[in-house]
């Protein structure tokens, strides 16, 4: 039925479009025509050519940024793959009180990263409550320097990051859950499956397609991460800078009067294309999967 | 939960009744459930003794004391000492409702246009936002800022709100919505003389409430926790926001007692707890329809 003139869907789309236009796409575009240019914020650049990106790949500053990303992935994927989904598990049987638990799982998602990386600092201070604890233990004899070295700090950032993404997670997967049939579990548990047997070939074959979700979600959000080591290190990247991740990497290069804008929309393009890699895979794992032998979803 | 009579909760052994646990099992779910919330709410909660703890305590001392021996709210006021917390938090808030206002309604706008009316251009259009989901916000900041910039809006409260007006995953949830609305109802109103702002206005919010208090909710939530954007727009101190305000506080070289950067912390959390607490029944809604299938 006939209900509206023909401009009435475009007056209502206008903002959104327009804002999408302009700080969205335009944005983009622009970006990757700023690195291939050596411009300032004051001073519009010249054509440089591929000279940004040749200069990134001798970067030290980018090598470290993408060792500290590639360790992010590595760490956070499987574990905020699998974690959630026993989470899930545990919160999805609607027991009395379940939506008590349910939202205090939710809890740590909904709070500010930044609110979350002061509490870990407190935490994992040299006279923090987690060392006091390990040292009463007796486990070691001096304080871990859990914000100050490389390594230990990038294991601090990502047990936040993990502890923070859980309930996020766990929500994707409750939903999922709800689809897999209570019958699939009766049936094999009849036919003498335990739980272990069960949750392997009930349970996961029909959260598979959550599970590829998650894991690429959780691999474009380690990529992007920035606020996490930015305040656990207040700013500095760790000792050296070495703990930068790629965004820290663009705010420094690029902001500020004097900030190289050329240069840093060359690392915002890298970064762009290294979070297109998982969702590529993701595409071809589900064309794989439509294009031939059984879906998980008989 | 569902509508059958049950004598207990758990089952006996060797039944196969899968919608009942064992009795055992009921125990160990429960003592797992008791450790996910010691994990999810522990440290809050320490940060939250922190925070309350007299300047005589000892907030190092072994075994840690959860509960202040004289709990005070001293480090609430001593805080703006270093930084004026609580118009740091106004700024925060004042963002964070203008996203919420602004999110609802034009998203619920645009997502009528996309989710019940067809039109010319409307595929491309659907192109254009999804689109957007492929682009993490980090990759296009240097050119925001320029934009920002260039609209004489760095360093202004304006500038950090501007981008974020109106989501285009805000958009698509209402287009969702919307579709769920049955077409005879809108067309019934159509045939009573109702105009479009009107079908809006009577037929479609009514129907789409418990979404939009989903945006909002995330629209709020997002605003308020937002650390990248506002650092990046903002850098004379007297206009911080709450996020980039905190680290500040954190990364300064004065004397800051850690029950001073707890409290800070704690204001912090309390409004998107209320907003939280006030609207997440709506929240595992979706989780609930998919759960009582069996």
């Amino acid at each position: 039925m006939r209900s509206h003139r023909w401009f009435t869907p475009w007056l209502l789309l206008l903002p959104a479009v327009v804002w999408v236009l302009v700080f969205s796409i335009y944005p983009f575009v622009n970006t990757v025509i700023l690195s291939f240019t050596n411009a300032r914020p004051l001073r519009g650049g010249q054509f440089t050519g591929i000279e940004n990106y040749v200069r990134l790949a001798q970067d030290p500053m980018l090598a470290n940024a993408l060792v500290t990303t590639f360790v992010y992935v590595i760490a956070c994927v499987p574990l905020l793959t699998v974690v959630p989904l026993l989470l899930a598990m545990l919160v999805h049987k609607p027991v009395p009180g379940i939506g008590f638990f349910r939202t205090t799982a939710y809890f740590p998602v909904i709070a500010s990263v930044v609110v979350v990386s002061l509490i870990w600092s407190w935490l994992f201070d040299s006279r923090g409550v987690v060392n006091q604890t390990l040292e009463f233990l007796h486990l070691v004899n001096a304080p871990i320097p859990f914000l100050v070295d490389r390594w230990l700090l990038l294991g601090t950032s990502i047990l936040l990051t993990v502890w923070k993404g859980l309930g996020y997670y766990m929500v994707v997967y409750l939903a999922a859950l709800g689809n897999v049939a209570p019958e699939l579990h009766e049936a094999a548990a009849i036919d003498g499956a335990g739980a272990f047997r069960r949750f392997l070939h009930v349970t996961v074959p029909g959260v598979r397609g959550a599970m590829t979700l998650v894991a690429a979600l959780v691999a474009v959000s380690a990529m992007r991460i920035f606020s996490e080591l930015y305040v656990l290190t207040n700013g500095s990247g760790g000792p050296g800078g070495e703990s930068m991740s790629i965004v820290m990497m663009v705010k420094q290069v690029g902001s500020g009067l004097n900030g190289q804008v050329g240069y840093a929309s060359a690392v915002s393009v890298v970064l762009f294309l290294l979070t297109l890699l998982p969702l590529l895979l993701i595409g071809w794992l589900n064309n794989r999967d439509s294009g031939g032998t059984l879906g998980a979803r008989a | 939960m569902s509508a059958t009579v049950r004598q207990r909760p758990w089952r006996s052994r060797r039944s196969f009744d899968m919608h009942r646990p064992t009795l055992a099992g009921l125990i160990i779910r429960y003592v797992l459930l008791v450790v996910v919330v010691l994990v999810s709410v522990g440290p809050f909660l320490w940060q939250l003794s922190t925070s309350l703890k007299d300047v005589t305590e000892d907030i190092y001392a072994f075994p840690p004391q959860l509960i202040p021996s004289q709990p005070t709210l001293e480090a609430y006021q001593s805080v703006t000492r270093f930084i004026p917390v609580y118009q740091y938090a106004f700024h925060s808030l004042l963002i964070a409702l203008g996203s919420v206002a602004s999110n609802a309604v034009l998203a619920t706008l645009a997502g009528y246009a996309m989710g019940t009316m067809r039109f010319r251009g409307r595929m491309l259009v659907m192109a254009l936002f999804l689109s957007t989901l492929l682009l993490p916000g980090e990759v296009t900041l240097t050119s925001q800022f320029l934009i920002v910039n260039s609209l004489g809006l760095a360093n202004t409260l304006f500038g950090v709100y501007l981008p974020g007006v109106v989501g285009a995953v805000n958009v698509l949830l209402m287009m969702t919505a919307c579709r769920a609305i049955p077409q005879d109802v809108l067309d019934a109103a159509t045939i009573d003389g109702a105009n479009t702002v009107q079908r809006i206005r009577h037929v479609v919010w009514p129907n789409v409430r418990g979404m939009v208090a989903v945006i909002a909710v995330f629209s709020f939530i997002g605003a308020w926790d937002d650390f990248l954007w506002p650092l990046i727009v903002l850098n004379d101190p007297a206009k911080y926001t709450l996020t980039v305000g905190m680290a500040f506080l954190k990364a300064s070289p004065l004397g800051v007692d850690q029950r001073e950067i707890a409290a800070g912390t704690i204001i912090a959390l309390v409004p998107i707890l209320v907003v939280f607490a006030a609207l997440q029944r709506f929240f595992f809604r979706g989780v609930e329809s998919g759960a009582v299938k069996g």
